[in-house]
C-alpha cells in the first residue's frame, strides 16, 4: 500500500498510544525493525477523511527526548534522520489529559523540532471525572497547534482526530516553547551553520546525542565532539537548564488553561488498591497467587489445543506418507519439514496464554506494582524489578521472553536477564523430564500428600529458578558496565485491561515467535533429517539387502521389520556417527552413544528428545505415546555389561544435562538478534555447557 | 535535610540536588525545585519508594530519593 502522508505517533508510556494506533490502523498493521536496530517498527494504515491514506508509525513510549534505554533512541533517530526519508510529515503527540504536566515536556521538545504537529489529548474523560477542567481552544491557541480531546479506550474524538490529521498544516506552525539558542549560543550557531540546518534545538540534539546517532558518519560524530570541547559544553548541565526552562514554560501555561481539584479521584482509588496490593504481607501472597495462576495455567489451559495440534501433524504426517511414494523427498517434508513445523507450532498455545495473562498485569498496571516490590530482592542478585516478567516468561519459553527484556534500561541489567533466562526451566524440557522421571521414579505417595513424581519435577522447576539467580548473582561481579543503574518509573494508576490490546499482544507475540523461532528450529531439523537419513559408505544398501532376505521378511511383520531397518539405519547414519564419536566425551556422564544421538538432535528443540528415543529403540505401534518409549527405554540393556541403561543415575544425570545445557538454537539466534554481538550467544553456550557437564558429572556419580 | 529521610504521609519542597545525572533524570520525571513531593508509601521490604509528585505517582529507589534536598 502506497501512503500519500506520514504520521508519527509519540508519547509518554501509559498514555494510550498504543490503543490509539490499533484503532487508526485496525488489523492494518505490520511490524517490522527499524534499520540497523532491533527495535520493533510498528507502521499501519488508516484511511483519512478526505480520501487519502496515512502511513501510521507508532514510536516507542518514552518520557523525553533524551532516551534511557535502547527503544527510546528510536524517537529521535527517527524524527531526525532526513536521509532514510523515515521523517513524518505530521506528528501527532499523544497527551493524557489527566496528568498534564509530566507529558507537555515531551511535547515542548518534539514541538520545537518545527515538524508540524496535532496535540490528542487523551484520556479526556478519565480527567473530567477527576474534576479538571481543561480550557481546550486556549490550550491549542497558546501552543499554536491543533488539539483535539479523545478517548482511545472508549473511542471518542477519533474522527475528528483524522479529520484534523487529514486537514493539518503542511509547516509548523507551534509557538516557541523556550529560548533553545540561549542554552548553548555559539556552539548552536555553528553545528547549524556546519549542518546545514536553520532548526537550533535540532543542533542542540547533534550536540547531545552525537554519538548514538545511525545517521552521522564517524567524521561528523567527531567534529561535533570536537566543537563541544572548544566551546566547553557540558551535557548533562544543558539539559538541566533546559528541563527547568520547559517546565517554567509549562507552569504558565497550565496556570491559564487548566483548573485542577486538590486531589484527583483516580489517584484515591488507585491508592487503596496500592495499600491492599503492595502490602508487606498480602503484597507478596498476591503475587505469588498470580504466579501461581500463570504457571497453572500455561500448563493446563495449553494441555488441550497442544495435544490438538500435536494430533493434527501426525495426521497429516500419516496421510502424506500413504498418498505419496516412498522417496527422499517425501522424507524430507514428513519427517524434516513437517516434524520441525510441529515442533515450533505446538508451543504458540503456551506463548498465547503467557503473554496475554502478561499483558493484562501490564495494562492494569500492576506489573509495575510487581516491579516495585520485587526490585530490592531482584537488585542484590544482580538483576532488576523488571526482570520478574522474563524470567517468569521463560516457564514458557526463553524466546519471547528474551525479547521482552528491551524494556529494561539498564545495559548490565539486561545482559544479565537475557544470559540466565535460558536456564528457567522452559516447557520444551517438560516432556524430557516428564520421561525420564517416570522411567526412575516410583510413582508413590510420600506423607500421604506428595507424589514422589511430582516432587522429582517440582524440584526441577525450583532448581532451575535458583540456578538462574546464582548465575546471575555471580556475572553481577563479572559483568563492568559503564552506566550507573537506576530505577525511577512511574507507577500508573490502575486500571481495566483493554481487551483488544490483551488480545492484541498475545497474536502479536505468536506471530514474532513462530517467525523468529520457526525459522531456525525449520532449518536445523532439517540439517538434523539430513545427518540422520544418510550415513558414510554403502552401509544402508547393506542394511536394506540383510533385511530383504526371507528369514526377516517371513518370520517378522512388515511394521516391526521397518522399525528395525529404521533403528539400524539411525545407528548407521552421520548422526549415529557422530554419537560414536562423542562416546568418550559423554561417557563420564554415564550416557552411551545412542543418548548421544538424542543430544545432537535435541538441538532444534529440546522435546525431540522423546521422539529421537523412540526411533532408537524402534519402538513399536504407536511411538509417540510416552509410554511405549518409556517401556522400551526400560528394558534397554548395555549389550556389554547385561545391566539395564537407564539407571537412577543415567536418568538424573540426563535431566541435569537438559536442565543446563544450552540445546536451543532458536535462543541462540534470538540472543544474538538482541545484543548484536556473536560473543554473547558463544559465551552463554560455554557457560551453560560447562555447568551442564560439571552437573551431570557431579549427579551420575553421587547416585552410581 | 533529603527526601529519603521523609516518613510516609510527610511532605517537603525540592532544593536541590547532590548528582547531576540523576538531577537530569529526577527532573524529566517532574521533581523540579520548588515542586511538593508526598511520600504515599515504602515498598514491602524498605525500598524503593513511591512518592506524589507534579499530579502522579513516581518510584524510586532510596538511594536516588537521598539525592534530593528538600528546603
Amino acid at each position: 500500500m502506497k501512503a500519500d502522508i506520514r504520521v508519527a505517533l509519540v508519547g509518554n508510556p501509559n498514555t494510550g498510544k498504543s490503543t490509539l494506533f490499533n484503532i487508526l490502523t485496525g488489523l492494518n498493521q505490520k511490524i517490522g525493525n527499524f534499520p540497523g536496530v532491533t527495535v520493533d517498527k510498528k507502521t499501519g494504515f488508516c484511511l483519512l477523511p478526505d480520501g487519502r491514506t496515512a502511513e501510521i508509525i507508532d514510536l516507542p513510549g518514552t518520557y523525553s527526548i533524551y532516551p534511557k534505554s535502547k527503544d527510546e533512541s528510536i524517537v529521535f533517530s527517527v524524527l531526525a534522520d532526513k536521509a532514510k526519508g523515515m521523517v513524518p510529515d505530521l506528528i501527532v503527540v499523544i497527551l493524557d489529559a489527566s496528568n498534564l504536566k509530566r507529558n507537555l515536556l515531551l511535547y515542548t521538545q518534539i514541538a520545537d523540532l518545527k515538524i508540524p504537529v496535532v496535540v490528542a489529548l487523551n484520556m479526556i474523560d478519565v480527567s473530567e471525572k477527576a474534576g479538571i477542567t481543561i480550557d481546550v481552544n486556549l490550550f491549542a491557541q497558546k501552543l499554536g497547534v491543533p488539539v483535539v480531546p479523545i478517548s482511545a479506550r472508549k473511542i471518542k474524538g477519533i474522527d475528528q482526530l483524522k479529520t484534523t490529521i487529514a486537514y493539518a498544516n503542511k509547516i509548523a506552525l507551534q509557538q516557541d516553547t523556550i529560548d533553545v539558542e540561549a542554552i548553548a549560543p555559539r556552539l548552536i550557531a555553528q553545528i547549524q551553520n556546519e549542518y546545514k540546518t536553520d532548526n537550533p534545538y535540532f543542533a542542540l540534539q547533534l550536540a547531545h546525542q552525537h554519538e548514538t546517532l545511525g545517521f552521522l558518519t564517524t567524521g561528523e560524530s567527531d567534529r561535533v565532539e570536537q566543537l563541544e570541547k572548544e566551546h566547553s559544553f557540558h551535557s548533562q548541565k544543558a539539559q538541566a537548564t533546559e528541563t527547568i526552562a520547559r517546565y517554567n514554560f509549562i507552569n504558565d501555561l497550565l496556570y491559564d488553561t487548566v483548573k485542577k481539584p486538590e486531589t484527583a479521584h483516580d489517584e484515591t482509588v488507585s491508592n487503596k488498591i496500592d495499600k491492599i496490593l503492595t502490602h508487606k504481607v498480602f503484597g507478596f501472597i498476591i503475587f505469588f497467587a498470580i504466579l501461581l495462576f500463570i504457571f497453572q495455567a500455561i500448563f493446563s489451559w495449553s494441555a488441550y489445543p497442544q495435544e490438538l495440534i500435536g494430533d493434527l501433524f501426525l495426521w497429516m504426517q500419516s496421510a502424506i506418507s500413504k498418498a505419496l511414494p516412498a522417496g527422499p523427498l517425501v522424507s524430507l517434508l514428513v519427517d524434516g519439514v513437517l516434524a520441525g513445523l510441529s515442533g515450533v507450532l505446538v508451543f504458540v498455545p503456551q506463548i498465547a496464554i503467557l503473554f496475554a495473562l502478561i499483558s493484562i498485569l501490564e495494562d492494569t498496571g500492576y506489573m509495575s506494582r510487581v516491579t516495585f516490590m520485587m526490585d530490592k530482592v531482584m537488585r542484590k542478585v544482580g538483576l532488576n524489578g523488571k526482570s520478574v516478567v522474563p524470567l517468569i516468561g521463560g516457564f514458557a519459553c526463553a524466546v519471547p521472553s528474551i525479547m521482552s527484556t528491551r524494556n529494561i534500561e539498564n545495559w548490565k541489567d539486561r545482559m544479565i536477564t537475557i544470559m540466565v533466562t535460558p536456564l528457567v526451566a522452559c516447557s520444551a524440557r517438560l516432556p524430557v523430564y516428564t520421561l525420564l522421571i517416570a522411567l526412575v521414579v516410583p510413582d508413590r505417595n510420600v506423607w500421604w500428600v506428595f507424589n514422589m513424581r511430582g516432587l522429582a519435577l517440582t524440584a526441577m522447576y525450583l532448581l532451575s529458578i535458583v540456578s538462574a539467580i546464582v548465575v546471575a548473582f555471580v556475572m553481577k561481579f563479572i559483568l563492568k558496565s559503564r552506566e550507573r543503574g537506576y530505577f525511577i518509573m512511574e507507577l500508573p494508576v490502575y486500571r481495566m485491561p483493554r481487551w483488544k490490546n490483551v488480545a492484541f499482544t498475545m497474536y502479536d507475540r505468536s506471530k514474532t515467535f513462530v517467525l523468529q523461532a520457526g525459522k531456525v528450529i525449520i532449518a536445523v531439523s532439517i540439517i538434523l533429517w539430513v545427518l540422520k537419513s544418510y550415513g558414510p559408505g554403502d552401509k544402508f544398501a547393506q542394511i536394506d539387502k540383510t533385511y530383504s532376505q526371507p528369514r526377516y521378511t517371513q518370520t517378522m511383520t512388515p511394521d516391526s521389520l521397518s522399525k528395525v531397518i529404521a533403528s539400524e539405519k539411525l545407528e548407521n547414519s552421520y548422526a549415529g556417527v557422530f554419537g560414536h564419536v562423542i562416546e568418550p566425551v559423554i561417557k563420564p556422564l554415564g550416557f552411551d552413544w545412542k543418548i548421544g544421538i538424542a543430544l545432537i538432535s535435541s538441538f532444534a528443540a529440546r522435546e525431540v528428545f522423546v521422539g529421537t528415543m523412540a526411533t532408537i529403540y524402534s519402538v513399536e505401534g504407536d511411538a509417540d505415546k510416552m509410554e511405549s518409549v518409556q517401556q522400551k527405554m526400560h528394558s534397554a540393556t548395555n549389550p556389554d555389561t547385561g545391566k539395564p541403561v537407564f539407571t537412577l543415575a543415567v536418568a538424573f544425570s540426563l535431566m541435569m544435562f537438559y536442565a543446563f545445557a544450552m540445546q536451543c538454537a532458536s535462543t541462540v539466534a534470538v540472543v544474538y538478534r538482541e545484543t548484536k554481538d556473536w560473543r554473547w550467544p558463544a559465551a552463554q553456550f560455554a557457560y551453560m555447557t560447562v555447568l551442564a557437564y560439571s552437573a551431570s558429572f557431579i549427579v551420575y556419580h553421587l547416585l552410581k | 535535610m533529603t527526601l529519603s529521610q521523609l516518613e510516609v504521609g510527610e511532605t517537603g519542597i525540592v532544593k536541590e540536588f547532590t548528582d547531576l545525572e540523576m538531577s537530569v533524570k529526577l527532573m524529566e520525571m517532574g521533581c523540579l525545585p520548588g515542586e511538593e513531593i508526598k511520600i504515599s508509601r515504602i515498598a514491602p521490604l524498605g525500598d524503593p519508594i513511591a512518592i506524589h509528585v507534579s499530579g502522579y505517582q513516581l518510584s524510586l529507589r532510596k538511594f536516588e530519593a537521598s539525592t534530593i534536598i528538600l528546603q
